[in-house]
């Protein structure tokens, strides 16, 4: 996985290469749309884009028209667009909404037409055409800071946190499986016979944070030439992607803190699960949470300021793809980003410490697993 | 010193005693025999001597000393149900378990290599665990608990889903172990096995030591004052003889309680029988397993 990621991105880039200059651009389609004027006024400016605008005297007609498949779908305009900016429209598609295409045609048509003869042309063309908006972020000094944020800020962070959480469910998963194999072939009695279950368990979980290190740094690696390539190629987009300043470093920590919580839990249910395939259907509790931020990113995106993403940033389990993907939003304050780390790294060192008790309670008990009632009971007495 | 010494040594899980005041001690340069019915608490003791459980009460040291590091790099284990890493080829698994117990890299390997030789799985290194037979890979878990040349050796059920040629060869092997004054611990309940590779036993039942000591003291200790006897011919009226039991191919004399073996003998030497066969009636360590287990049952 460590290097699949970095040779599949290149691979991409390649292949989008290669098929862009084999494949001809295809030609943009028009489309006809008709409309009914019950207004009066409305007939120029019927060629909008790749949308041709054609009228019909009465909605009957315009009716049999899109029957008879002259055109996609008709609108009327009527006395309450003039008073309300309502028109009604007509298709025979079951759709969420009008496509933006058609939506823009529309207001495009009728925009010029109310606006012809009464403002320049110039002006016209200004109301019709988007708005660009050029934001520039300064600092604290009046300076212009040198992380501008916007969407290609939010790629690199998007991306990494998406690879962690997959990663995180993965290595859980392999953990889980492996000491489950251990356990059902009685390997690990070997092992116990050579080291202690802290040492076991140690080695393992830091095997894993180590991975995780090797991984991110293998990413982190490749992340700009990756980056220069897709910018060459494509130009656009991908030109204004950024890495986040603060990202190198706390993608690492991050990473790495993440590997060892999941390695922490899942020694922990590797202990009291008497098979490989038990372990891993417990293990889903925890790995789901590694998920959640991701399914809220755009939410995150819509409301940056909401609680709920300091809530996320601290608790644990989601700290580390949360934070990650914090980082390609917004800032995350200062605070914020030391307490979370505090948090997951207590958290580590409790459920790692919990989890020695535990393996070395049920380690070695086979065929069955413990009610939690149990595990409390005997960690108590244990 | 010796290589373990357990002193009252009690163990329960839940409300299960498993092993209740069991003390014991082995030597080094002898085979010793743990032999019990199953559940008896066998497993459980060798998991105190590993330090793997903790006893509730009593102590284990091994080589005088608790349970640590020393002693776990000294100590050779295969368990009752053995299993390796699958995917892992046969020198590999030698080479990374024995690193486990401190022993370099160029060492295990050289180790590995006279061990393989010698039980004749060398053209078997480089194949993977789960290519290999049941036997084939008992064969490589018992080098693998040997390869870092242990003092303490515990084997558990060794011999068990084994064909006979490997039985014959792990017994070898065994053997050598004690010669080479290496102490070890033999955890079965084939007896015949036990019997013949043994030099003390401890038996237990319910947790609780039922015999312990010498192999051949508690034999003689279980000896009936009764003789096999072969004679060619007819036997005729004997005198001392309280019952005759016939056999196949022998006959059981129980003697009285002024006859002695020797008073037999000399009578029948006196008649001028010719004797094939004349032998104390010694039970087999089985018979007095079952004796001793089914008293406490």
């Amino acid at each position: 996985m460590t290097l699949i990621v970095p040779v599949l991105a290149l691979l991409a880039i390649g292949v989008v290469q290669l098929v862009s200059a084999i494949i001809e651009p295809p030609e943009v389609e028009t489309t006809t749309i008709g409309y009914v004027d019950e207004v009066g006024g409305f007939d120029q400016f019927t060629a909008q884009g790749p949308v041709e605008l054609v009228r019909y005297p009465t909605q009957d007609e315009a009716t049999v028209a899109l029957l008879a498949g002259d055109v996609s779908e008709y609108f009327v305009i009527s006395t309450p667009y003039t008073s309300a900016g309502l028109v009604n429209r007509y298709t025979l598609e079951k759709q969420l909404e009008p496509p933006p295409g058609i939506q823009g045609a529309i207001k495009g048509f009728l925009t010029s037409n109310m606006l012809s003869g009464k403002v320049p042309e110039d002006t016209i063309q200004l109301v019709e055409s988007p708005l660009y908006l050029m934001t520039t972020r300064l600092t604290e000094t009046g300076a212009v800071a040198t992380e501008q944020g916007g969407f290609g800020n939010l790629v690199v962070p998007g991306i990494f946190s998406l690879l962690l959480a997959l990663s995180l469910n993965f290595f859980a998963s392999y953990m889980v499986q492996g000491l489950g194999e251990e356990k059902e072939s009685r390997l690990i009695e070997v092992l116990l016979s050579s080291v202690t279950t802290r040492q076991l368990l140690v080695g393992k979980v830091m095997g894993l944070g180590v991975a995780g290190l090797v991984q991110v740094v293998v990413w982190l690696i490749s992340l700009p030439l990756l980056l220069n390539l897709a910018s060459s190629a494509f130009g656009g987009f991908f030109s204004t992607i950024q890495i986040p300043a603060n990202f190198i470093v706390l993608g690492i920590v991050y990473f790495v803190l993440g590997y060892l919580l999941f390695a922490a839990l899942s020694a922990g249910v590797g202990a009291i699960s008497p098979n490989a395939r038990e372990g891993q259907q417990l293990s889903l509790i925890y790995s789901m949470f590694a998920i959640v931020p991701l399914w809220f990113s755009s939410l995150l995106m819509l409301f940056p300021k909401s609680p709920i993403w300091t809530v996320l940033t601290i608790f644990p389990i989601t700290a580390p793809v949360e934070a990650m993907l914090r980082l390609g939003v917004s800032d995350i304050p200062a605070w914020e980003m030391v307490t979370s780390i505090v948090v997951l790294v207590l958290s580590i060192i409790g459920v790692l410490a919990l989890s020695i008790r535990v393996f070395r309670i049920y380690l070695l008990m086979y065929g069955k697993r413990p009610s939690l009632r149990e595990i409390i009971r005997n960690l108590r007495s244990g | 010193m010796q290589a373990v010494e357990a002193s009252h040594v009690v163990k329960s899980f839940a409300d299960k005693i498993a092993v209740d005041d069991l003390s014991f001690s082995v030597t080094q340069g002898e085979i010793f025999g743990l032999i019990g019915p199953n559940g008896a608490g066998k497993t459980t003791t060798i998991r105190m001597i590993m330090d793997i459980i903790k006893p509730d009460s009593g102590e284990v040291t091994v080589f005088g000393e608790r349970f640590g590091k020393a002693a776990r790099n000294n100590l050779g284990y295969l368990p009752e149900e053995r299993g390796l890493y699958k995917k892992l080829r046969v020198l590999e698994t030698i080479i990374y378990l024995a690193s486990l117990k401190g022993m370099d890299r160029h060492r295990a390997e050289e180790r590995a290599g006279e061990l393989l030789e010698k039980t004749g799985m060398l053209s078997n290194k480089g194949k993977k665990i789960e290519e290999m037979s049941k036997g084939m890979s008992q064969i490589i878990q018992f080098i693998v608990t040997i390869t870092h040349d242990p003092q303490l050796v515990i084997l558990d059920e060794p011999f068990s889903g084994l064909d006979p040629v490997n039985v014959e060869l792990l017994r070898e092997m065994c053997v050598d172990l004690r010669n080479q004054g290496k102490a070890v611990i033999l955890s079965a309940h084939q007896m015949n096995q036990v019997e013949e590779l043994c030099d003390r036993i401890l038996m237990v039942n319910n947790g609780r030591a039922v015999l312990y000591g010498d192999l051949a003291e508690i034999k003689s200790r279980y000896r009936g004052n009764s003789v096999f006897l072969d004679v060619e011919g007819e036997l005729g009226d004997v005198s001392g003889v309280a019952g005759k039991r016939p056999h196949k191919g022998y006959v059981e004399l129980v003697l009285d309680e002024k006859t002695t073996p020797q008073h037999l003998l000399e009578q029948l030497l006196s008649r001028g029988k010719v004797i094939n066969r004349f032998e104390l009636a010694t039970p087999s360590l089985n018979e007095i397993f079952l004796k001793e287990v089914g008293k406490n049952r």
